[in-house]
């Protein structure tokens, strides 16, 4: 069991399993937005932690790409991290955190800030893949609803949100139509990244594995977030610039800093922070570590 | 100054290497073999076993004894493990009508072709906590008796030939068996498929459920018509050779539940069937999957659809433990750019709250 990672294939699955995987990421191109069912392995990671992304990762991934992979925007946080060793382990690929330099960027809850472009893909981790699943928990039943179109009961949703609250109350993992077909979970990133999904240069894969589901947006295509004329869907951002970089057009992380309400906010995007800092920006708290400098230098 | 959160990679070696130290726990006490947990810890073995669809002891020990006896975790780096694994092909169907039995109940018959054969059995113990075992003693020899010559034929089979119970369904011909882990689960699903779901479940959602099934949500009136423990041939048809040939042997659990009748206008009334099958000696899982197995089978004959037991798609989605931890242990990872949505939404809308209230003195009056 503690074989060497040379006993397994290349990027950990089999050939066999790949080319099933990418069949499914066919039919998801040819269909934006539909669910295709695949027959999600056990990965070495559990369910609920990026299985699905890691398989579509690993069946599209070839040698001379580069890999980057976040978790909340981030290259640090753990899951990220431990995603990042698992294919540096099995496929041996080059990884980096920079934005722009990655042909496959892994993701967990958010869109990158930096446009992306034709060369890359970009693989969401899906935990619910299902956009219908908390309004109808039968998947005889949501199935159905695709097929005939039927997303009255979402609009119902959104309304009564509306009509107890005076605003659409789905802050993240908020639905879209897509190719004005499929209602679409965009998985749970925060509704400020919808609009980066619309005509996006890059392909994008989502996969989910304890559900064995696969769907993907085609390189530009409509994507919509659903609102009504008289409440447009509106991104939220918290209304500060980032406390490190000065980006005031970011989204960001809270950052409790005392237990007296003291607070910052800065990038949840940690490349682009970077990136913004290596290039001169400056917000209230940037004195800024040497090796940050670095890292972009 | 404010430097944004680094070092999770080291974190997580430390935190990798904190934990072998604490699975091998006091250094002064002598490490377990493999060996000392297949045999004495034998029916954890058989759980890691059935529920990680892999039979192999050695391969279940070794998850056991790396899982510190988390029989979850264990399950889960077995199924890892498996998933990795060549598929040579399908073996032929094992007969446990002809199971080498070392243990052999049933509740439907005092006496029955065969007789009843306890078997290493906690059933009839007293749960007295055994102070003798904790300094460790050799147990007695087992008695023995000389092998009765007779064949023990399934209860079930003895019911079918009275035309008491429904036939078994059989498999069509060139139909192959459905595998989950191999193709996409879709509703409604086969009985092949809910068997095979069930067989991989959780024992303890599958006996909870089992029990829901007693106290009156899905009541099936279940009798143990037979529960046999004992080992079974494995036999795969080999296409080169034109003949099945012997792959060894492997020890299973078998249950089968008689359960209420069944009859209409055209069909006499006639006892239906529950199915419950697993590696090792596991009678608790394989009673209550017979259990599930006959609840599920509602649609299919014909019952009103009424509790959580009988519904496949709840049934069959929740089942699988592996699955069930990694989606509830998910939370553990970082939810900060949902969770900041959420609270940037809360505060909107309080404050909007707040304003609606501070114009509105009428409704602090009547309240």
């Amino acid at each position: 069991m503690n074989a060497p990672a040379a006993a397994y294939n290349f990027a950990y699955l089999d050939e066999q399993t790949k080319r099933m995987i990418r069949r499914a990421i066919l039919k998801a191109i040819a269909i934006p937005g539909y669910q295709v069912p695949f027959a999600s392995r056990e990965m070495p990671m559990p369910y609920g932690w990026g299985t699905g992304g890691v398989q579509v990762t690993a069946s599209i991934l070839g040698p001379d790409d580069v890999l980057k992979v976040i978790d909340q925007g981030s290259d640090d946080t753990t899951n990220a991290i431990s995603i990042r060793k698992f294919f540096e382990k099995t496929a041996g690929v080059k990884t980096t955190t920079f934005t722009k330099d990655a042909t496959v960027i892994q993701t967990r809850h958010r869109i990158p800030e930096e446009p992306l472009h034709d060369r890359q893909v970009l693989v969401y981790q899906v935990p619910i893949p299902e956009p219908l699943r908390f309004l109808e928990p039968r998947e005889t039943e949501t199935r159905r609803m695709h097929a005939l179109s039927e997303y009255g009961l979402m609009h119902v949703k959104l309304y009564e949100d509306i009509a107890r609250f005076g605003h659409i109350a789905t802050s993240y993992a908020y639905p879209v139509k897509v190719n004005a077909r499929y209602v679409m979970d965009p998985s749970p990133t925060p509704k400020f990244d919808n609009p980066k999904m619309d005509n996006c240069e890059a392909l994008q894969l989502f996969g989910a594995g304890r559900e064995k589901r696969i769907y993907a947006v085609p390189p530009h295509t409509k994507v919509v977030s659903l609102d009504f004329e008289d409440h447009p869907f509106s991104r939220y951002r918290h209304d500060a610039p980032c406390a490190l970089c000065g980006a005031d057009d970011s989204y960001l992380d809270e950052i409790v800093t005392d237990d007296r309400g003291g607070r910052m906010f800065v990038c949840s995007d940690t490349d682009y922070c970077e990136k913004r800092r290596a290039d001169g920006h400056r917000g209230t708290e940037s004195a800024v570590g040497p090796d940050l400098e670095a890292k972009h230098g | 100054m404010y430097v944004a959160v680094k070092g999770g990679e080291r974190a997580i070696e430390n935190a990798h290497r904190l934990l072998a130290h604490e699975r091998r726990g006091d250094l002064s006490v002598p490490e377990l073999s493999l060996d000392q947990i297949s045999e004495q810890l034998s029916l954890g073995v058989d759980r890691v076993m059935a529920e990680g669809s892999l039979y192999d002891r050695e391969l279940a020990a070794l998850a056991i004894k790396q899982a510190r006896g988390d029989m979850i975790e264990a399950i889960f780096l077995a199924r890892a493990f498996r998933a990795t694994l060549p598929r040579f092909g399908m073996t032929e169907a094992v007969d446990t009508g002809v199971m080498q039995v070392q243990r052999r109940i049933s509740s439907t018959f005092k006496d029955i072709p065969g007789g009843q054969v306890l078997g290493p059995t906690f059933d009839y113990t007293h749960r007295l906590l055994d102070p003798s075992l904790a300094s460790g003693s050799a147990p007695q020899e087992p008695a023995t008796a000389s092998t009765a010559e007779t064949p023990m034929p399934r209860v079930t089979d003895i019911l079918k030939s009275d035309g008491l119970i429904e036939p078994s369904p059989q498999q069509e011909k060139d139909k192959s068996v459905g595998d989950l882990t191999r193709e996409p689960l879709n509703f409604p699903a086969d009985r092949d498929l809910r068997l095979q779901n069930l067989a991989r479940g959780d024992e303890g959602f599958l006996l909870a459920l089992g029990y829901s099934t007693q106290r009156g949500y899905g009541r099936t009136h279940p009798f143990a018509g037979e529960i046999r423990f004992g080992e079974v041939e494995v036999e795969f048809f080999a296409e080169d050779a034109g003949f099945a040939v012997p792959l060894g042997a492997i020890a299973v659990t078998e249950c089968q539940m008689v359960n209420q009748f069944k009859g209409s206008a055209t069909e006499p009334p006639c006892f239906t069937r529950g199915y419950g099958l697993s590696f090792g000696q596991s009678e608790r899982k394989t009673m209550a999957m017979a259990l599930v197995d006959r609840t599920l089978r509602a649609r299919e004959l014909g019952e009103d659809l009424v509790a959580p037991a009988q519904d496949e798609e709840f049934v069959m989605s929740h089942s699988d433990n592996v699955q069930s931890t990694g989606f509830v242990e998910h939370l553990k990872l970082p939810h900060y750019v949902d969770f900041q949505s959420e609270l940037g939404l809360l505060r909107k809308l309080r404050a909007e709250f707040e304003q609606a209230n501070a114009s509105d003195p009428l409704r602090e009056a009547a309240e």
